[in-house]
């Protein structure tokens, strides 16, 4: 009999993945790995401050990733410093005063490795009713975007001359990474968050032919990552973040071999 | 309702954070008509249409855009990451879905159908470019804005591709803007010149632009020399391998 908090984690992973899926891709494709990090790392501090205003945690690490990401935007637009530096700085930043203001707070007990790392037997039924209404609303809000994303992801001039809005699609995505990552703290812990963005997307690119293809492989691999990491964190007795890691990048070290190469083939010819 | 006005800058100037990049530039793309400009590197040429197309406000001046204007951009430079599997067919629908027969005849007209499944990432300089171009008339715009519409494109490439832009005026019926550092465009049936270094040097029909000091000025007696003969010229430095090239493809007839 697999106990319940295992079926609640395997839910909520489940969700997380499909959500990650497309946005990884977009992660990806605009070269914005780094970016999705220093939020991830951010979200430490939105932990730190959502303990100490006793405010819902998934709401006070969207907030302050989106305060980041906001951040970031401007910062970009005028400054002279190179985004690369910016990001980490922003990144290590926000860390550190995350875990300074943590440590700070005497009077709470703070399971420090399950924030970092995650810990699937915190995953609660509000939890999951919380990732699966973001996993929805995302979700509509992913396709009312996309066409602007997606065209401003080829080519920003582009979208803009032709009458799409650019630079509202990029501002909702942010929003939408910070709101995957507010979700994923419990299942994949805040140094890792990112790898659930990215190595299904890039594992999903060996073998897709389409955009759309991509995402949709996308979340399956991470659909399949988070089974696979759950069921030998519950087995092996290992934390459920770098499990669900070790079996995504397990899974991409099998789209380098020339299996993936046949799987495009024929999922090519099966498209057209 | 031919010489309705599309887009008009009137005065209009743009200024990067210490720096005018263009200012007091001033024309009008009418329906129906080919508007060049022309100038050498960094004379404000991108950064006129950019203004043109609502991309970037101008600092001062005006820029007017006719309401309801369908816009469809060859943008001068577009990177396809290797991350983004996008073949030519998926991009066609990148900013709209173009009606079927629109999308067949922008396809015939380019002569890109072999290229259809073909990544973007795969396509060669002068393949791209006419996929870009493909796209864009696919669109059916009433203003099309070209930056550069031949670069990349061998000397063949070169005048089929002039070619095709005169027939999308008159197939489409649409404005044209293109933006070229070469001169041979400017005969293409180019109905106004606008000669750019930082401001408007000169401007009007072809012929009468080409015989205007400032544009011999800013482009040489040869310049004019490459107009009246009606000929190609790069600056050839790399000699051999350039004339090598070129003889190779003037004899050759592929596409």
């Amino acid at each position: 009999m697999i106990d319940d908090f295992f079926v609640r984690a395997l839910f909520a992973g489940a969700g997380l993945a499909v959500m990650a899926g497309p946005l990884g891709c977009f992660v990806i494709w605009k070269r914005m790995a780094y970016f999705g990090d220093t939020l991830s790392h951010g979200a430490l501090l939105g932990v730190a401050i959502g303990l100490l205003f006793e405010l819902h945690l998934e709401l006070s690490v969207f907030l302050v990733c989106t305060l980041i990401a906001i951040t970031l935007f401007m910062m970009q637009r005028r400054s002279s410093i190179s985004s690369d530096a910016l990001l980490g700085i922003l990144a290590h930043a926000s860390l550190a005063i995350g875990l300074v203001v943590l440590s700070l707070m005497t009077w709470i007990r703070v399971d420090l490795l399950g924030l970092l790392f995650g810990d699937i037997l915190a995953v609660t039924h509000r939890d999951l009713a919380i990732i699966a209404g973001t996993l929805g609303i995302s979700s509509i809000i992913l396709a009312i975007i996309w066409r602007s994303l997606f065209a401003a992801t080829v080519s920003r001039d582009l979208a803009e001359a032709e009458g799409l809005n650019p630079q509202r699609a990029e501002i909702i995505f942010m929003l939408l990474i910070a709101s995957v990552i507010a979700v994923a703290i419990k299942i994949v812990g805040v140094l890792l968050i990112t790898s659930l963005l990215i190595i299904p997307a890039a594992t999903a690119r060996r073998i897709s032919t389409s955009p759309g293809q991509m995402m949709l492989a996308s979340s399956t691999i991470g659909f399949s990552a988070v089974i696979l990491g759950l069921t030998g964190s519950l087995n092996l007795d290992t934390p459920s973040g770098p499990s669900i890691v070790v079996a995504a990048v397990i899974l991409f070290l099998v789209s380098m071999t020339p299996l993936a190469h046949q799987i495009r083939i024929r999922l090519a010819g099966s498209s057209t | 309702m031919s010489e309705q006005a599309l887009i008009q800058l009137t005065n209009a100037g743009y200024q990067a954070t210490d720096k005018w990049l263009v200012r007091d530039v001033s024309f009008t793309v009418n329906q129906g008509e080919i508007v060049t400009l022309i100038g050498p590197n960094g004379s404000g040429k991108s950064t006129t249409a950019k203004m043109a197309l609502g991309i970037l406000k101008p600092t001062i001046g005006q820029a007017f855009r006719v309401p309801g204007l369908k816009v469809a951009y060859v943008p001068q430079k577009l990177t396809i990451d290797w991350t983004l599997p996008l073949d030519v067919e998926h991009f066609f629908r990148l900013t709209s879905k173009p009606s079927n027969e629109a999308q067949y005849r922008a396809i015939e007209a380019t002569g890109i159908a072999h290229l259809l499944n073909q990544e973007l990432r795969s396509l060669s300089g002068g393949e791209f470019q006419r996929v870009l171009i493909a796209r864009a008339i696919a669109r059916e715009p009433n203003l099309l804005v070209l930056d550069e519409p031949v670069q990349g494109v061998d000397f063949s490439g070169e005048n089929e591709l002039y070619q095709l832009i005169g027939t999308i005026r008159d197939d489409l019926n649409c404005g044209i803007l293109m933006i070229s550092h070469d001169l041979h465009v400017v005969m293409a049936k180019t109905d106004q010149v606008i000669c750019l270094n930082g401001h408007v040097c000169c401007s009007g029909s072809p012929i009468t632009v080409s015989q205007t000091d400032e544009f011999q000025a800013l482009f040489g007696v040869r310049g004019h020399a490459d107009i009246a003969l009606y000929q190609h010229h790069h600056d050839h430095h790399h000699g051999a391998d350039g004339s090598i090239t070129d003889n190779h493809h003037a004899g050759c007839s592929h596409d």
